[in-house]
């Protein structure tokens, strides 16, 4: 704070005029909040040493030029200098330092709003149409020679995510079990958006190489809505506990979301051997994913279970299960009637 | 500029004025006045705006008092208790109720935040912390339903406490929902309400699923 004082004391020589119009290249030279934004580093510990900077370089190049004229107004200035060039040069930091913070802030509220605006044309969606492209996500189709289309819109595959991860905190939790709640939580939401987001950039990455025509906010839409499948067949199978009946629904809801999205990129990319590796990594991606949301989680809480109780509870029921065990018994005989009739 | 050579300015016209704007009649006492009252009549002041939030959840009538002077007092007390109450359950376990507090308060918070910017970016006019308040203060029936599955399950764990708790959770569930549905809903354009209601019908769900599967050990 002193030594951008005094040198701002120094050159307060250059006459009040010159003081001024300082200020005002300045206020130009920083040029609005919106062009300033690439350039402003805020880890910087005080942007006061760069305006005492900027300062005494425009002082100098004023400097070279006032030395002409400043044989003739010395005199004047030799009078002036006590008053008025100590409180230009306090008014002068000052404003400066009023300068600093509300560019600071305005660009701050500027970036937090523009970061919203990014995001609203991807939200522009209304009910019908996320029903009919949730339906639309199970049903491959048959036309792969042409390119199809694929809405780029965001709220259905977050709203997706985050039906998965109620799900999975559904199918979790557990009374008997208290260990762990919080990991148990932090875990369903870092699995379903990093399979998300993760699973969406490397596929992205990947057709970027194949040169398949598809865009990012395209294909995080597209695997979002591959996930409805998983969604349903969590929902069932973590009501109902059969592994046989998770196997088929595993080859068939999750088999044609498969194939929907397969599809859909095939029609998109040219060449057998792109098209065969972007399919093959998406199809094994995706329903590795539905085996792991199936069985790991189970595990975890199983061999939670086991170190708790040892292995004397019959299979079927060693589960993360809660105090729905009325309503889990209920729905286990119920499908057990209902597979021996048929 | 050689087309504005001929302007200038008549003798006719006045240019002059006052510069001094005047002082409005609002005088800077009327906003000192609220720091020289006691500290009990601001405090009263408060807790009844708080208290008059609560009557509003409880009966949801389409009134905008709730909307108009938001505050987030409300919503930190009941998140506070929400989470102090799911807390006892493994007080007793190796596990302190460390994590089971900050889960709670971080998806009460999270999810309200989300749902905020959800409803924003589909075209809400709702402001942020309007938005929260309501959010915050529709916990209310939950934290009730959380009061009596405690006091329910200090009579014993079992079948008809669990299908208890179940009826209680489940209305009280939908009372949220109802009421926050009711203060927001009308923010957003009449066809997309639906996509507003679904998350803050997930965010309920949580919560409700969070109390539902509570047992003190």
């Amino acid at each position: 704070m002193a030594a951008p004082g005094t040198a701002g004391g120094g050159r307060s020589g250059g006459g009040p005029a010159a003081e001024w119009g300082g200020f005002e290249d300045n206020m130009q030279g920083g040029g609005s909040a919106v062009i300033d934004m690439e350039n402003m580093d805020d880890t910087s510990g005080s942007s006061f040493e760069d305006m005492g900077e900027m300062h005494q370089r425009m002082k100098e190049e004023e400097e070279e030029e006032a030395e002409g004229e400043a044989g003739a107004g010395e005199e004047e200035d030799g009078e002036f200098l006590g008053m008025k060039g100590l409180r230009g040069q306090l008014g002068r930091q000052v404003a400066d330092q009023m300068w600093q913070v509300g560019k600071r802030q305005a660009s701050k509220a500027f970036s937090l709003y523009a970061n919203i605006d990014i995001l609203r044309p991807y939200f522009d969606v209304e009910p019908v149409q996320v029903r009919a492209r949730l339906l639309e996500s199970m049903v491959p189709v048959k036309m792969i020679n042409f390119p199809q289309k694929i809405a780029g819109e965001l709220y259905g595959p977050l709203m997706l995510v985050f039906t998965l991860v109620a799900i999975l905190l559904h199918g979790m939790k557990t009374s008997d079990t208290i260990i762990r709640e919080g990991t148990l939580m932090g875990t369903a939401i870092g699995t379903c958006f990093g399979y998300w987001l993760g699973v969406s950039s490397f596929m992205y990455f990947l057709a970027y190489l194949c040169n398949a025509q598809i865009t990012m906010v395209q294909m995080l839409s597209l695997l979002g809505y591959g996930l409805f499948g998983h969604c349903i067949t969590l929902f069932v199978t973590y009501n109902i506990h059969f592994h046989s009946l998770f196997y088929i629904f595993w080859l068939v809801v999750g088999g044609l979301s498969t194939l929907r999205m397969v599809a859909v990129l095939v029609s998109r990319t040219v060449g057998h051997t792109q098209r065969l590796i972007l399919c093959g990594t998406l199809a094994a991606l995706h329903m590795l994913f539905l085996l792991y949301l199936h069985f790991a989680y189970h595990k975890v809480v199983e061999g939670i279970l086991d170190t708790l109780e040892g292995p004397n509870m019959p299979p079927f029921q060693r589960v993360a299960r809660d105090v729905p065990i009325v309503s889990s018994a209920v729905l286990n005989t119920t499908a057990k009637a209902i597979a021996l009739t048929l | 500029f050689p087309g504005l050579a001929d302007v200038s300015i008549s003798q006719d016209i006045p240019v002059e004025g006052e510069i001094t704007v005047p002082v409005g009649s609002h005088s800077p006492d009327e906003d000192y006045s609220t720091l020289d009252e006691p500290v009990r009549d601001t405090i009263l002041r408060d807790l009844k705006a708080v208290g008059k939030k609560f009557i509003h959840v409880m009966y949801p009538r389409k009134s905008s008092a709730l909307l108009r002077d938001w505050d987030l007092w409300g919503p930190l007390v009941l998140c506070v208790s929400l989470a102090l109450m799911l807390q006892g359950g493994s007080a007793d376990s190796k596990d302190d109720g460390g994590p089971q507090f900050a889960e709670v308060f971080v998806i009460i918070w999270f999810g309200a935040v989300v749902i905020t910017l959800n409803s924003k970016l589909l075209g809400g006019t709702i402001s942020f912390f309007q938005s929260l308040c309501v959010l915050g203060y529709c916990v209310l029936p939950l934290t009730v339903a959380m009061l009596v599955c405690r006091l329910v399950l200090l009579a014993g764990a079992g079948t008809i406490s669990f299908i208890i708790r179940l009826i209680v959770v489940v209305a009280m569930f939908g009372w949220s929902t109802l009421a926050s549905t009711a203060f927001l809903a009308d923010s957003q354009p009449p066809n997309r309400k639906a996509l507003v209601v679904y998350p803050i019908f997930l965010f309920y769900f949580v919560i409700s699923w969070m109390i539902l599967t509570f047992t003190p050990q």
